[in-house]
């Protein structure tokens, strides 16, 4: 529901990433995004798309990694995927786990058509 | 193709204002709670009926975010707490930089406790830090016990759960144990608390807790 929010962020640390006569080269966007983040990658994708076109960076497509939800058991250091928001360790039952990934939600890295790629 | 590496946070700049919020909370020692729920599961009435028991034992303030008007705001001046309202005009959650704008109005002077009481929403609140020291997520017994479940990650980003109208259990479609082993399923951490802002109910123990101030159980 605040994928609009999160999409004008995105492109406001792309603008601030790349020198200013390069932003009309940026080509792809790579975002790694968690399962628990909260955010829908494809709305995420629809809002990016709607507020670009009006600016250098309208050639500019997301890339989108969704990252699982993984975490590891304190008690017998199980490591395993969460399904279905079940916070308990399926080894020993404990439920006292340590989340390793699934809360993502970063820029990893941009890509830049070369002077020779505009061409094609 | 060339490509800049750059790994940042997509909302760093809302994560880096909640720090300095959180730096000029503690501070001053205030204890601040962002109180998340739906629309209408009774995050007022709940700041109400704190504000008459806690009455002359600590000094409260709040923040209070909604689409539109300042009906909450009126609702908890009354109280004689200093209150600044936020309307979002549209936006379905607060991020830092309002809460920011709303403290410069604030006045903190002898202010031990604030309540941040966000947008009614369960989806985006979840996101955004606003310098608080915990979130509060408040479900009433007439949304159902289910509601854990489909919306997790405000569960999952919350310390407290207030279980509110308990007083209507007889009357709706809700088990407070199912309700209960839902929350916990998600965050097992979750600590408890079962109110009724018609009866009262729970109002002591959550107060005492308030008074007590103590993060470290968190």
């Amino acid at each position: 529901m605040h994928e609009l929010a999160i999409a004008q962020n995105i492109l406001e640390i792309v603008q601030q990433s790349v020198p200013e006569n390069q932003t009309k080269s940026v080509r792809g966007i790579r975002i790694r995004v968690g399962q628990m983040s909260g955010i829908v990658p494809d709305s995420l994708d629809f809002c990016f798309s709607a507020i670009i076109n009006d600016t250098h960076l309208q050639r500019a497509r997301l890339a989108i990694e969704q990252v699982p939800t993984l975490s590891q058991c304190k008690t017998c250091a199980h490591r395993f995927g969460i399904e279905d928001w079940v916070f308990t360790c399926p080894v020993c039952q404990s439920t006292n786990l340590e989340l390793i990934s699934g809360k993502e939600l970063e820029i990893v890295e941009i890509e830049l058509a070369d002077e020779g790629d505009e061409a094609i | 193709m060339s490509v800049i590496t750059i790994e940042r946070k997509v909302l760093e700049k809302n994560d880096q204002l909640a720090q300095r919020n959180r730096l000029f909370f503690e501070e001053r020692g205030i204890f601040v709670l962002n109180l998340v729920s739906s629309p209408g599961a009774g995050k007022t009435s709940i700041l109400e009926k704190t504000f008459l028991e806690l009455r002359g034992s600590m000094r409260a303030a709040v923040i209070e975010g909604d689409v539109q008007t300042d009906l909450d705001a009126q609702r908890v001046a009354k109280y004689g707490v200093p209150v600044v309202q936020i309307v979002t005009l549209g936006a379905c959650h607060l991020e830092a930089n309002l809460v920011q704008d709303a403290m410069r109005n604030l006045d903190f002077t002898g202010v031990e406790l604030l309540f941040i009481e966000n947008v009614g929403n369960l989806v985006c609140p979840a996101s955004y830090d606003l310098g608080e020291q915990a979130k509060v997520v408040v479900l009433s017994t007439t949304e159902g016990d289910d509601k854990p479940l489909k919306y997790p990650s405000m569960f999952l980003n919350s310390s407290l759960l207030i279980i509110n109208k308990i007083d209507l259990i007889p009357y709706v479609n809700c088990d407070l144990n199912r309700l209960k082993n839902n929350a916990l399923q998600i965050n097992p951490k979750l600590r408890i608390f079962e109110m009724s802002c018609t009866t009262g109910a729970g109002f002591p123990e959550w107060c005492n807790w308030l008074k007590k101030k103590d993060v470290s159980s968190l």
